[in-house]
This record gives C-alpha cells, sequence and structure tokens, in this order.
C-alpha cells in the first residue's frame, strides 16, 4: 500500500527536498507556488471543458435523444471545438458602459472559484492547502463570487443584465447560510474545521451513515443550498433563458461569455466534491467499523478513484435536479431559503450537538 | 423635450420599461410586450401584434373557394384540420351541399387529432416556459405518432389542405384505423406520465395555483373562449352548444372549472385530451364506408348572400364570415380568430404579478401568434 | 396545528419531487428509448410513406413518355402561380395542328403543396414524388421543368381518359 498511486506524499517531499538543496528558500518557495499554479489551471481547464460536455450528454440521455456524438469519438472534442469558436469571436464592445468593471467581472468570477479549488483533498497527500480552518476558508472565498455577478450586471448598462443581477445578489447571498449551518453539523461531528482531520474521523465509516438522521438532513439541506449558491438547476433565475435571455450575461460575447460559462461549471465541481468530502469521505475508501478483511479489500482502489467516483455521482444528482424541476419564482425562492431551510437548519445543529454530546452516533 | 415625453409616460419616477419583444424565446412567435415595470412587478403591459400579417383575408379576394383552404392552414398552424373544417363547412351550408357519412367521421376524427396534438405542444412549450426543459421533448416525442399518422395519409406533418369544399382531396389510407388504434392505446400509458412529472411537482403548483385569475364576468366581456374561457366557467364549447359534423353522434363531457387562474387552465387541456381520446375511440370503429366527396361543380359560385359558420379550435372559437356577391371568388372573407380575443386580456391578468408571472400566464393562455395577425 | 402542517407540506413536497425525479432517472437508464434517427448516417434504408409531399413530378415511363397534353387546367388551379405551361403547335398524323407541350415549369420556391394541380388534372400526368433534399445554394435551381427533354405524349384511348376525371 506504499506505491505513489495509494499516496502521494513520498512524491510531493521528494520535490520539495530536490528544491531546497539546490536553490535558496524563497526560490525553491516561488517555483512550488509555480507549479501547483499550473497543475491547477490545466485541470480547471480540462475538467470544466469535459463538465460541459457531460452535462449535454447527461441531458440528452434524459430526454430520449443522444447528445453530441459526431466532433470526435463519442463527442470527446465537441466542447474544444465550441472554445475555439468562442475564441474566434468578436468581443463586442458595449456603448457607455463601465469598460474597467465590464472586463473584470469574469475575472473575479473565476479568481473566487479558483481560490476554492485549492482547498480541495484531491488524495492523501494531494492537497494543496491544508489549513486549520479549511471549511471556513472555503465559505468564505466562494462567495466573493456574488461580487463578480453583480458588478457583470450593473455594468453592462442593460435593464435585462441588471434584473438579473440583483435577483442573483440577493439570492446567493441568502443561501450562504443555509450552506454553511448544514456543513457545521459534520464539523460539529467531526470536531475538526481542517479538511484533512474531517476525511481521517470517517476512516471508521462515512459521517452520512455514522450521523444517521440529521446527517441525511444536512446533506439535503447541503445539495439544496449549492445548487441556488451556484445558480443551477431549478434556481437558475439569474440567467433564465426563456424569461431574460441570460440574464446577467447578455451582453457579453466570446471568451468573456466563456469564462462565465466555465466558472458555472466549476462551482458545481467545487460544491459536489465538497459534499463528497464532508458527507461521503472524500478520497477515504468505504469503511465499515469491525469489518476488517471487507475494509482490506476496499483499500485495493486507489483513494483517488474513490474521490472522483463520489464526486460523479453528486455532480450527476445535480444535473437531475436541474432536468426535471421547473424554476423557481424569485419570492418563492427567499421564502424557501428563510421560512424553511434556516429553521430546519438550526433545529438540525441543536440536534446534532446533542447528539455529539451523548455520542449517540455511531 | 425628452424629459417632458419622459414625465407623461411614466407615471412614477421609479417605473421602467423593457420590450419582451419580437425575438424572444418565450412569447412564442413574434409578439412584442412592453412591459413597465417597478422593480420585479409589473405595472401595465401593451401587446403589440402584427409583425406576421400577410393579409390573408385579401390574399383570399382573389382565389376560388377551393385555393383559399391551403391559406387558412396557415393562420392557426395547429389547428389546422379545424381551419380547413370552418371554410369547408361554410361554402358547403351556402351552396346547400350534403356531405356523405364517412365524410364526417373522417373530418372529425382528423379534428380531434388536431387538437390532441396541439395540446401535446402547448404541454411541452409551457413546461419548458416555466424552466422544465425535459418537458419539451417528451411532448413531441409522443406528438411524432401523431404526425406519422398525417404523413402517412395525406403525406404532410402539419399543413394539410386536406378538406376541400365537398369531402375530402382523397381517401385516407387503409392503415388509418389501425395506427390510430395503437397510438391511443399508447398514449393511455403515456399521458399519467405527464401529471407525474409536472402536475403535482410542488414547484409547479407554487408557480401556477392562484396567478392569472381571470373572473367569469371578465371572460366573457372580453370573449375569451376555448380552454382559457372555460377554465373560469364561461361554457362556451361550439361541439356542443352547435354541433357540426359528427359530434351529434359522439357522448363527451365538457369541462369546466371555477376558478380562474393558471392552474385550473392547464388542467383542463389536460383533461381536454381525455376527451378527445374518448372522443376518436368512439368514432375510430365505425367509419361507415362509402364516397369520400360529394359531387361538387368545377367552378364554385356562391349565391349572393352573408355566410356564417363556427367551429372549435384547440384554442377556442373559429368563426368565417364570407360576404359574396355571386362571383367564383368571395367579396370579402373575414375571420374570427380566438387567439386574437384572447390576447387582450393579458394587460389585466399580468399587472401586479411579476415577469415570472407573466410568461407563466401567456403560456397557459396559448397564443399562437399567425392567428392574431392573420 | 401549523406545525404540523408545516412538517407534512415538507414531506409532500419531496415526495412529489421525487416522483418526478424518478421518471427522468428512468428514461436515462434506458438508452432504448432514444428516438433520434440517425440521419444522414441511414440515408441508404431511409422510406418515406409513400404519399409523402416530397415535390410535384411528372412520372415517365420506360419509352420516355408523359401523360400532359398541355391543357393549363393545372395553371389555372394553382393558386399562386408556381406553374407556368409552353406550348406549341404541331401537326399531328391525321394532319390537324394539336397543342403539344414544350416546357411544364414548375417553381418549387413558390409551390405551398396544396395538391390542386394533381387533383384537377384530366389525365393524371402530376403526382407527388419522395425526395425532400431540396436545398440548393443558387434559388433558380429550384425552378424544375417537369417534362424530361426528348419525351413525347402516351397515346391513350378517348374513352379511358374520360373515365379518369375526378370532378
Amino acid at each position: 500500500m506504499t506505491s505513489v498511486i495509494y499516496d502521494f506524499t513520498p512524491l510531493t517531499q521528494s520535490i520539495d527536498q530536490f528544491l531546497t538543496k539546490n536553490l535558496s528558500q524563497g526560490w525553491a518557495l516561488t517555483i512550488e507556488l509555480v507549479i501547483i499554479g499550473l497543475v491547477f489551471l490545466l485541470f480547471y481547464a480540462v475538467i470544466g471543458l469535459y463538465l460541459v460536455l457531460a452535462e449535454r450528454r447527461v441531458c440528452a440521455f434524459m430526454q430520449n435523444r443522444l447528445g453530441p456524438n459526431r466532433v470526435g469519438p463519442g463527442g470527446f472534442f465537441q466542447t474544444i471545438a465550441d472554445l475555439i469558436k468562442l475564441l474566434l469571436k468578436e468581443l463586442i464592445p458595449i456603448r457607455r458602459a463601465d469598460k474597467f468593471l465590464f472586463n473584470l467581472a469574469p475575472f473575479i468570477v473565476i479568481i473566487a472559484s479558483f481560490m476554492a479549488i485549492a482547498a480541495i483533498p484531491f488524495a492523501k497527500g494531494l492537497h494543496a492547502i491544508d489549513f486549520n480552518i479549511g471549511i471556513f476558508y472555503v465559505i468564505a472565498v466562494s462567495s466573493l463570487g456574488v461580487v463578480g455577478i453583480l458588478i457583470a450586471g450593473w455594468s453592462s448598462n442593460s435593464k435585462y443584465s441588471l434584473i438579473g443581477a440583483m435577483r442573483s445578489g440577493a439570492q446567493i447571498v441568502s443561501y450562504e447560510l443555509s450552506v454553511g449551518l448544514s456543513l457545521l453539523t459534520i464539523v460539529i461531528f467531526a470536531g475538526s474545521m481542517q479538511l484533512s482531520e474531517v476525511i481521517q474521523s470517517q476512516a471508521d465509516g462515512w459521517w452520512i451513515w455514522k450521523g444517521h438522521i440529521p446527517a441525511v438532513v444536512a446533506f439535503l439541506v447541503f445539495m439544496i443550498a449549492s445548487t441556488a449558491e451556484t445558480n443551477r438547476g431549478p434556481f437558475d433565475l439569474a440567467e433564465a433563458e426563456s424569461e431574460l435571455t441570460a440574464g446577467f450575461h447578455t451582453e457579453y460575447s466570446g471568451i468573456k461569455f466563456a469564462f462565465f460559462f466555465l466558472a458555472e461549471y466549476m462551482n458545481m465541481f467545487i460544491v459536489a466534491s465538497f459534499a463528497a468530502t464532508m458527507f461521503f469521505g472524500g478520497w477515504m475508501p468505504l469503511h465499515i467499523g469491525g469489518w476488517d478483511t471487507f475494509n482490506h479489500i476496499m483499500d485495493y482502489i486507489p483513494p483517488i478513484i474513490w474521490y472522483f467516483g463520489k464526486t460523479a455521482l453528486m455532480i450527476y444528482l445535480i444535473m437531475w435536479f436541474k432536468w426535471t424541476f421547473p424554476r423557481l419564482r424569485i419570492d418563492q425562492l427567499l421564502t424557501l431559503e428563510w421560512k424553511y431551510l434556516l429553521p430546519i437548519n438550526l433545529v438540525n445543529i441543536l440536534i446534532v450537538a446533542f447528539i455529539s454530546w451523548k455520542h449517540w452516533h455511531f | 423635450m425628452t424629459e417632458e415625453i419622459k414625465e407623461i409616460l411614466f407615471t412614477e419616477h421609479e417605473e421602467y420599461m423593457i420590450n419582451m419583444g419580437p425575438q424572444h424565446p418565450s412569447t412564442h412567435g413574434v409578439l412584442r410586450f412592453e412591459v413597465f415595470l417597478k422593480g420585479e412587478v409589473v405595472t401595465r403591459l401593451v401587446p403589440h401584434c402584427g409583425y406576421i400579417h400577410r393579409g390573408i383575408e385579401k390574399m383570399c379576394e382573389k382565389d376560388t373557394y377551393p385555393q383559399i383552404i391551403h391559406l387558412t392552414d396557415r393562420m392557426d398552424y395547429f389547428s389546422a384540420h379545424m381551419n380547413n373544417e370552418a371554410v369547408c363547412l361554410c361554402v358547403e351550408n351556402a351552396l346547400q351541399v350534403e356531405v356523405p357519412e364517412r365524410v364526417k367521421y373522417i373530418r372529425t376524427i382528423l379534428a380531434e387529432l388536431g387538437r390532441l396534438a396541439s395540446h401535446q405542444l402547448w404541454w411541452c412549450a409551457f413546461g419548458m416556459d416555466l424552466g422544465a426543459l425535459t418537458t419539451f421533448f417528451y411532448g413531441l416525442r409522443d406528438r411524432e405518432k401523431i404526425l406519422d399518422i398525417f404523413e402517412e395519409s395525406f403525406g404532410s406533418r402539419l399543413l394539410h389542405s386536406f378538406i376541400t369544399p365537398g369531402g375530402l382531396m382523397h381517401d385516407v389510407h387503409p392503415n388509418f384505423q389501425n395506427r390510430i388504434k395503437e397510438f391511443i392505446k399508447y398514449f393511455r400509458k403515456k399521458l399519467p406520465e405527464y401529471d407525474q412529472l409536472l402536475t403535482g411537482n410542488i414547484i409547479f403548483q407554487n408557480r401556477t395555483k392562484g396567478i392569472g385569475q381571470l373572473s367569469k364576468e371578465d371572460a366573457i366581456a372580453y370573449g375569451i373562449t376555448g380552454p382559457s374561457g372555460r377554465g373560469s366557467g364561461f361554457s362556451c364549447d361550439i361541439r356542443k352548444k352547435y354541433p357540426y359534423s359528427a359530434y351529434p353522434y359522439v357522448q363527451f363531457e365538457e369541462k369546466l372549472s371555477e376558478v380562474g387562474d393558471t392552474f385550473s387552465r392547464y388542467k383542463l387541456r389536460i383533461d381536454e385530451m381525455w376527451e378527445s381520446m374518448k372522443i376518436i375511440e368512439q368514432l375510430v370503429d365505425n367509419i361507415p364506408e362509402g364516397d369520400y366527396t360529394a359531387k361538387m361543380k368545377a367552378v364554385l359560385r356562391l349565391p349572393e348572400g352573408e355566410y356564417f359558420q363556427k367551429v372549435e379550435t384547440a384554442r377556442g372559437e373559429l368563426g368565417v364570415y364570407i360576404v359574396s356577391d355571386g362571383n367564383k371568388y368571395p367579396y370579402r372573407i373575414k375571420f374570427r380568430t380566438p387567439n386574437f380575443s384572447n390576447l387582450f386580456i393579458m394587460n389585466k391578468l399580468a399587472s401586479g404579478g411579476k415577469i415570472a408571472d407573466l410568461v407563466a400566464i401567456s403560456g397557459s393562455l396559448d397564443l399562437i401568434i399567425p392567428d392574431i395577425d392573420r | 396545528m401549523e406545525i404540523i402542517t408545516y412538517i407534512t407540506d415538507i414531506f409532500k413536497g419531496l415526495k412529489s419531487l421525487w416522483k418526478g425525479m424518478m421518471i427522468t432517472g428512468y428514461y436515462f437508464v434506458h438508452p432504448k428509448e432514444i428516438v433520434t434517427q440517425r440521419y444522414p448516417e441511414n440515408r441508404k434504408t431511409l422510406v418515406m410513406f409513400e404519399r409523402f409531399k416530397g415535390e410535384v413530378t411528372m412520372p415517365h415511363d420506360e419509352n420516355n413518355q408523359h401523360s400532359c397534353t398541355g391543357c393549363g387546367i393545372c395553371e389555372t388551379n394553382c393558386p399562386n402561380g408556381s406553374i407556368e405551361i409552353i406550348t406549341r403547335k404541331e401537326v399531328n398524323e391525321s394532319g390537324k395542328l394539336e397543342r403539344v407541350i414544350e416546357k411544364h415549369i414548375y417553381h418549387l420556391s413558390m409551390c405551398t403543396f396544396c395538391e390542386l394541380c394533381i387533383k384537377t388534372c384530366p389525365s393524371n400526368a402530376l403526382a407527388w414524388g419522395n425526395e425532400f433534399e431540396h436545398a440548393v445554394f443558387d434559388r433558380h435551381k429550384l425552378t424544375k421543368v417537369l417534362n424530361k427533354p426528348g419525351s413525347s405524349l402516351k397515346k391513350e384511348p378517348k374513352e379511358k381518359k374520360l373515365e379518369e376525371v375526378k370532378n
């Protein structure tokens, strides 16, 4: 169990030692940061592209049709073709739009999601930032995205965009509460906000099983709140195509539109991976406390496969929501948050605190 | 000068105007809504139609009566058979020609199939407007079966020009009855799925219950007929009140609802789909043998006078009014289309609601724009 | 009690959402229900219905003969002038001057597929064809001449022709 595929720590440590031996401390740190940045950029781009293709194929199967399957085997190169098309498009300048803010908005959205990706634990040892306030950092950083959306809507000098941005701002700010409070239940169970600690505490079983009813309730609330956070699914009235012709990013064309589009899919990926990490154990294989042979068999599958499998399942669930349900109106959305999700969350936290104190979980 | 105009146009300083304008994903066709909003609430709505006016009534004045049929297809294209039937019944009543029984049965079956296909398309577009994008494909998949029936007998899927004065263009395909029976069996299993996916959904019910309340007095005053009017309790089914073709021979219910909101109009159309299937089942096995057309002269001349006929299309009451001066061309033909009357209730229904409600209301009224503009 | 209705509302709502998800989930795991036709890969095996209205054609038999006498009834009945008949006078076997069709011009770009020309032709010269791929880059290619070059009129005995007159 010590080959690199199971534990990436020796690999990263050897690179670190190699660099510090040959260069000074400052230079080694800089080169490491550059390497990590490039790896993440590549990862971001590739996963973003293939998530778009996956969504189109999944929604097509649900609708009794095939998705894109002509460009490359099974449509493999479809998004790359779309990306090339978007790169070649004209960037239409808007009259009397605030130029600086108009160009800045896509970058803010990308930066917010990029900062959150850095904290995801992909496998043992493959964890870029391991703060002791891991969850707190992620929630704080992902709420920067709303600034980008509001700036985009305001600087477009168009009524459609402004309506979309205002709706989206109200929605994201409200649902951040539910996201934070539902993740708080797992923090109480695990006893720490550091992500690697949370994963280690699931070594004898995932929290969704160990924390029985309150954890299931927290999981449901988290899924609903996070689809609302990312402007997806039945909560996508910020960009409701059938009402407002694309909402806050109506006036963007070409690569800037591609940024918004990509950021939405990466936000979905981040949310899915945090659901997988907190509730389903991240890269921890399925262990049942006490069944040692079973645990030993489960350990044969490399942790990175576990992680991507769980994330893919969560992503499928989010896509399933989008393609089945009609859209909620803005006041119904806010009613859902303030009158239903928030009280349920608060009651849930009380119950979880009580259960954790009495050790009534598995 | 512009400041003064702005003062006059906007009653309060916070109001602003958006064009949901001729090209828009959710107004089904080229229709422009000038929407005056305060925040998210609609205060006033002005519809502008006429973007697809083609002068059908004027073009009919230079065509003989068999040649008018292909133009009436293109008014409300989802009720193409019913439009054709209206003009043919008017001409046949004027010439006092009795069509064979076979013709009556087949015309009624085609009208009901057209109604089913139209309501299927309405359902899928309504779901799509509200955001449930999968409903579009389910509705279309089932509608393909009806279009296959049409294609086998007439050769075209949407615009047939099949019903002519005197009867039909030619006889139906021998496979007609079997295909219809297969389709009814298939669709009876699929229609409950529509309910499961959309009608029972709590999000959908919150979006449509209590929205766009239309009172019975308003429905009668504005002339809202069809399922939109019946949803408010206005009993206006032409098939019951002034039966034509084979409708006297079948038994079906006229569904009414006392609540006038979007959800009741929605439910009523789904119920109408069940009733249409009942009508088709009663007729499809009993089509009498016989001629597919009555003996008509080569050139039809209507005697001098005015003639009127109304039929029930999928969206309401269509009236055809022909003024003839003895020639082989009509002197004036006027169509009273249901969508034209249904459009102008939008201001009253949508004021006070939100933009999302506007989309739901216009979807539930089931507007077809070429019918408004002719 | 309000708390009870609150909680039952939540459960009823979740149940209705779950039922809706079951339908889309069912179609996701049953790829056999896919109804897309693989056009244009299936062009060789594609069979249209025999009555499909693709375009108006004039059927010619194996001796390159058609039935069009050039009477012009289809041109009169066409509502928007999609048919133009050009005839010439020829001396036939019995020495009389007879009208013979030279060109039967059909504007596919203007045709509304109303079937009046086919129905009112007294000699059954026109019929529907099944071809549906009409897209061209030049609009003038849509103006077709229906009688093929070098074709001639099929000679039928006169009694048979009268029987075929429809109305």
